[in-house]
């Protein structure tokens, strides 16, 4: 019986301070086992546990694509015990990852459609892996217009600032990012909150366009209206959602919304589903 | 009962009569092939623990305080190893513990205990994934189920899909006729624990079986206490969980945790490192959603932040989503438990009105 508790054991291979306030690193690994990397297949919306001896284990969301292989990322922000820990570990250091785990944004619903991905803050993680497996060559062609709306406070605290420059220059996605406020006399993208900016970016929703929102609550919360104002259905609106997590297998009992594990059944639900479900989230 | 749908194997049952004095000598010829569990004395009150050679289980007790949970589903239970010694080629990675899952046989279990197993099987044994230290422990055992002529006062077995009598998730039921035990053999699992016991098999099936039968509806309609369920499957989540009558029904609680504890069918849990000098486990303890850290996120935000959000989703778990989610029925044995030791006398039968009741 294979035991669904037992990390894969990993390297840090590379560390990056992605954000101005140094609070968010992202972490390169590598397999200690290839045959794990052989067994870790994962989409793109999918998270992991990671796991540090002595410390505990955390559910983050995978930050690389499928189509990247050979490694995994994760960005982590430093909030309690295990963040901290990890945020303080150096390249070669030894930990672990289980997974993948949870489900995954509808990639087969999607294709053909028009895909418009909102996010906030650092919760850009999973969005950074779709909007690299979707611009991969063998996937670019399965999905029609793609559009970003992606915002954070300052400049300096909006993650992968070099591939978002990569993406502005190419004419196969939409860029639209925006900061809250900023004194750069040089940033040449939008001001504005996100539920703004998708008020003015986002084209307008209907059976062909499906929009993935990923943030805060609030950013979330002021969003909602703005794209059912633009036409969007609900099956079309696709979140993701945090609860707190331990097993991350739908058997702690711990991250339930009504019936459905966050961890197992999601993190990711349509609006639809959501409109069903208690609102204890 | 009502029909949980759970496949019980046909299987033809045999009867024997078991005298007291020989009772005990088959208890000490099957220390030879299981480990034996069985109910304890300690204090005031009994629970179920490993028998020494020798020693019997005190089968002079209404229930167990605690359920039998722990005989499978420990309440700290080790999950792994590691050293943190970097001398070490395997520092930091996390080991299996080797664990005995050699036979056991956890005699004097109560009918509703023994069914809960099957409730919470739900939960560790899915299509998607299967829980090791779980599955392997159930599976090493052998369920000797001692049945009810006293059922316990907030007994409503009955109307919770279980009774005093009752044999799903039994290997064996053991019943007290007095002078001498009647064991009905239910499973080929019982069937090895008898030869194993080496009590002689002669008995008369049909009188015994009309014994039983006579002290089964005895016991049954000593049990009083009922509830419906039959309404909670068809009423919609988001008007139960909007239901006015939570703040009235949370009020006294003191988020205790006791009701979670004792109860057979609670099975949330909490995964834990604990380090000592340079090694380490990895352990999972029994949880309680009536603790308010047990859903509080690293950013301060807590989805069930108030007392009565956490009584709301322990009645909504067992009597709502439990339901929606397996269609096996509610989550709950009747076992009483939780009504007996509420320190402020909340009543999951009350509150199972209220939800079968509601109309939004
Ligand atoms: C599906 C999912 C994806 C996530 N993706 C990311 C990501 O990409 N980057 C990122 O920085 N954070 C992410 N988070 C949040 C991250 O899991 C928490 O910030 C982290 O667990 C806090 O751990 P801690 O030990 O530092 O905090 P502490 O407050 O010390 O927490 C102790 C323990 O509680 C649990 N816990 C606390 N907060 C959360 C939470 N918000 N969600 C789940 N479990 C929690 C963990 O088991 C943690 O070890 C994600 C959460 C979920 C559920
Ligand atoms: S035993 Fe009673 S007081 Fe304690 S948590 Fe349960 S319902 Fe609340
Ligand atoms: S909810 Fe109460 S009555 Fe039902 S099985 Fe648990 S402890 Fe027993
Ligand atoms: S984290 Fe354990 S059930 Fe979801």
């Amino acid at each position: 019986m294979q035991n669904p508790y037992l990390p894969y054991p990993v390297r840090i291979e590379e560390i990056i301070t992605e954000t101005e306030d140094k609070n968010l690193k992202t972490f390169k690994f590598v397999f200690l086992n290839p045959d794990d990397q052989e067994k870790f297949n994962y989409n793109a919306g999918q998270f992991a546990e990671l796991s540090v001896a002595g410390k505990g284990e955390i559910p983050i969301g995978i930050a690389s694509s499928p189509t990247e292989k050979g490694f995994l990322r994760f960005t982590i922000n430093k909030v309690g015990l295990v963040t901290s820990y990890i945020h303080a570990m150096k390249v070669g250091d030894i930990m672990g990852i289980r997974g993948p785990l949870g489900n995954w944004y509808p990639w087969e619903v999607m294709k053909g459609k028009n895909v418009v991905i909102i996010g906030g803050g650092f919760a850009f993680t999973t969005l950074r892996s779709s909007i690299i497996y979707m611009l991969d060559p063998d996937n670019r062609p399965k999905f029609k217009d793609i559009h970003v709306i992606y915002g954070a406070r300052t400049p300096g605290m909006l993650l992968y600032r070099d591939e978002l420059a990569q993406w502005e220059k190419r004419d196969d996605i939409n860029m639209h990012i925006t900061v809250d406020g900023t004194d750069d006399p040089d940033w040449k993208y939008n001001i504005g909150f996100v539920p703004t900016i998708t008020d003015q970016k986002a084209p307008p929703g209907n059976e062909e366009t499906y929009a993935i929102i990923c943030g805060p609550p609030i950013m979330i919360k002021f969003t909602q209206p703005v794209l059912d104002k633009l036409g969007y259905v609900h099956d079309n609106i696709i979140m993701s959602l945090e609860m707190r997590m331990k097993c991350g297998i739908g058997i702690c009992g711990r991250c339930n919304i009504g019936k459905e594990y966050v961890c197992k059944d999601g993190p990711v639900f349509t609006l639809t589903q959501l409109n069903n479900m208690p609102k204890e989230y | 009962m009502s029909g949980l749908g759970f496949k019980v194997k046909v299987y033809m049952m045999k009867i024997i009569t078991i005298n007291k004095e020989d009772w005990a000598k088959g208890l000490e010829r099957l220390c030879d092939s299981f480990r034996l569990f069985g109910p304890v004395k300690q204090d005031e009150f009994h629970n179920f623990r490993q028998l020494v050679k020798g020693e019997l289980p005190d089968l002079n007790l209404l229930n167990t305080r605690l359920s039998a949970k722990s005989m499978v589903y420990p309440q700290s239970e080790k999950m792994f190893e590691f050293t943190l010694d970097e001398n070490r080629d395997d520092h930091h990675i996390l080991k299996e513990i080797h664990k005995d899952y050699s036979p056991k046989a956890v005699i004097g279990i109560r009918p509703c205990d023994a069914r809960a197993f099957l409730l919470v099987k739900e939960n560790f044994d899915t299509p998607e994934y299967k829980d090791p230290y779980w599955i392997k422990s159930y599976e090493a055992t052998t369920w000797v189920g001692y049945a009810c002529n006293t059922p316990c006062s907030t007994c409503f077995g009955t109307t919770a899909g279980c009774g005093p009598f009752h044999e799903q998730g039994l290997d064996l039921l053991l019943v007290d006729a007095g002078d001498y035990y009647l064991l009905k053999i239910l499973t080929q699992k019982g069937e090895n624990f008898l030869t194993a016991a080496g009590w002689s098999s002669k008995a008369d099936s049909d009188a015994a079986r009309h014994e039983i039968e006579t002290l089964k509806r005895a016991a049954e309609e000593k049990i009083t206490a009922r509830i419906s369920t039959d309404k909670l499957k068809d009423k919609k989540t988001t008007e139960l969980f909007e239901a006015p009558f939570w703040e009235e029904v949370a009020f006294a609680c003191i988020n205790c945790g006791t009701c979670t504890y004792v109860c057979p069918t609670c099975w949330c849990f909490d995964i834990q490192d604990e380090t000592i000098g340079l090694s380490g486990i990895r352990m999972r303890n029994w949880d309680s959603c009536m603790y308010p850290i047990f859903t509080l996120h690293g950013s301060g935000h807590n989805p069930r932040n108030t007392k009565m959000q956490r009584v709301r989703q322990r009645f909504m778990h067992k009597l709502k989503y439990y339901v929606d989610k397996y269609g096996d029925g509610i989550q709950c044995v009747g076992c009483g438990r939780c009504i007996r030791h509420c320190p402020v006398n909340i009543d999951i039968r009350k509150v199972c009105d209220l939800m079968n009741n509601f109309e939004a």
